[in-house]
């Protein structure tokens, strides 16, 4: 196996493009260095994407925000902005493992790795992120819920490197949350994961909105029937109950030691409600 | 493998090694530079024993390959005591027992001060939260708790 660690996005292509065997980024490795001791995985080739000045930074971008590939939630979690205009997408990834996780996990690592319990994916597809990928061929922007394609299976093609996130900029009245249902109180795997992006207009009704769910499929599940459950609404009990249904409807969960079919079907609908109205809160000024 | 040529800089001092490119810093810190503070309770991330700090960041060194260490600061729990003067938090985990067989103290210290030095003054909740990730099979972790927030009193100058 070699290591490498290039400077520039067009390095890493081409170091990862040119490889004739197995080449894997590594980004914050809480994904791959377990997968490299198990031996699940045995690249011929590492690139560690961490030196190349794009892939570690926060910027401001056209009213959004542009998050590298390699940056850790860590450093999300210390940048006032993106906690104010993301507080969904922020607690997201503070619930990716222990203080220690969070030093190193991505966004792009906890996306590329592409597990159906993934944390921080429904919350990013419920702001409508897109990620930038720098192939051999070029750049392209693709939806987040079109990067994972399976259990463990990502869209990327061979030399394809996620080179950042991009989280749109947001209206007036807007706010996102996301929640997931674990047995313990930290360091656990989503039995469910809800996130929920919402705007409001000046009087309280929800004009625009978008709900994932996570951990109840293969991969991450838009719920497009629940976004329109509340859109018009000021989340009367009847939208959070519509919600509900919508979310539980979408679910083609596995039954495994975590959760039953039924458990998760049901906590999907629990789970979208709550954090419908966590958003709500937020994007209405009512809490941070 | 060919073995990669490393400088880095651990607990101040640089220092320079060869490791395989596969080889986990954890690995690195415990079998070639002898700094066998840092414990491997899992290897996988789960445990926290083996916390060190890269930049500042407090991270699980088995989950860092040694490859990554050029260039950086690596904070080790041998840097935590200045000569034989303990560091607050060494002498509080002793005043308080907070340790039974140890496996899991000096990545629950490295932890500790890390949290210390971003929030000098934490709440209960906040140091059970931040190490979440430090398990420890012996204590209950009562003792630990108290150790720390006793340590965050003394260092604030209370
Ligand atoms: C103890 C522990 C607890 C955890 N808890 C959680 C949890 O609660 N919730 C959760 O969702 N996850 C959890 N995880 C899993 C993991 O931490 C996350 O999936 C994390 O976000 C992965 O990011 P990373 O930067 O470490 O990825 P890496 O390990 O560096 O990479 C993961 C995969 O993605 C690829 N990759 C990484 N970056 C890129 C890129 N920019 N472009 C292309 N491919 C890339 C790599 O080649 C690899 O295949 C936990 C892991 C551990 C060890
Ligand atoms: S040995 Fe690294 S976390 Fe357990
Ligand atoms: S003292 Fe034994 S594991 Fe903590």
């Amino acid at each position: 196996m070699r290591f490498e660690a290039p400077e520039t996005v067009e390095a890493a292509v081409s170091l990862m493009a040119g490889e004739p065997g197995n080449a894997q980024a590594l980004a914050g490795g809480t994904d791959l260095l377990v997968q490299l001791k198990t031996g699940r995985v045995s690249p011929d080739l590492i690139v560690d994407l961490k030196r190349i000045p794009s892939m570690v930074a926060i910027t401001q971008e056209d009213g959004g925000f542009r998050l590298g590939g390699a940056v850790p939630a860590a450093d999300m979690l210390e940048d006032d902005a993106l906690k104010a205009a993301w507080p969904g997408i922020c607690e997201a990834a503070h619930l990716v493992g222990s203080t220690q996780v969070m030093g190193r996990a991505s966004l792009a690592g906890n996306l590329c790795t592409s597990s159906p319990a993934a944390d921080t994916v429904p919350a990013m597809v419920a702001a409508s992120a897109t990620a930038r990928i720098v192939g051999p061929d070029g750049s392209r922007d693709l939806a987040v819920e079109d990067v994972p394609s399976g259990v463990q299976k990502n869209s990327l093609k061979k030399g394809e490197v996620v080179e950042s996130i991009y989280l749109p900029p947001r209206p007036a009245r807007s706010s996102d949350a996301y929640l997931r249902f674990i047995p313990r109180t930290e360091m656990d795997i989503a039995v469910v994961g809800c996130g929920v992006s919402i705007t409001l207009d000046e009087g309280g009704i929800v004009t625009d909105a978008k709900v994932a769910l996570g951990a109840v499929a293969i991969t991450v599940q838009v719920v497009e029937a629940g976004a329109k459950a509340i859109i018009g609404s000021k989340l009367e009990d009847a939208a959070l109950d519509a919600l509900a249904a919508a979310c539980s409807a979408a679910c083609k969960p596995i039954n495994d030691k975590r959760g039953t079919i039924e458990f998760r079907t049901d906590v999907a609908g629990v789970l979208a409600k709550r954090a419908a109205k966590i958003a709500y809160d937020r994007a209405a000024g009512v809490t941070a | 493998m060919s073995q990669l040529q490393i400088s880095t800089t651990v607990n101040g001092d640089p220092v320079e090694f060869l490791c395989e490119p596969d080889e986990s810093l954890m690995d690195v810190l415990r079998d070639r530079l002898g700094l066998t503070g840092t414990k491997e309770g899992c290897g996988s991330g789960d445990c926290g024993a083996c916390s060190v700090t890269v930049d500042g960041r407090l991270v699980c060194s088995c989950l860092v390959l040694g490859a990554e260490a050029q260039g950086r600061q690596i904070g080790t729990i041998e840097g935590m005591a200045k000569g034989e003067k303990l560091h607050v938090l060494q002498q509080k985990f002793l005043e308080h027992a907070a340790l039974q067989c140890g496996i899991c103290t000096p990545g629950i210290l490295v932890a500790a001060e890390a949290l210390l030095k971003e929030n000098p003054d934490p709440t209960e909740t906040e140091v059970r939260y931040w190490l979440a990730g430090n398990l420890c099979r012996c204590t209950g972790y009562d003792k630990i708790i108290r150790a720390v927030m006793d340590a965050a009193t003394e260092m604030r100058g209370a």
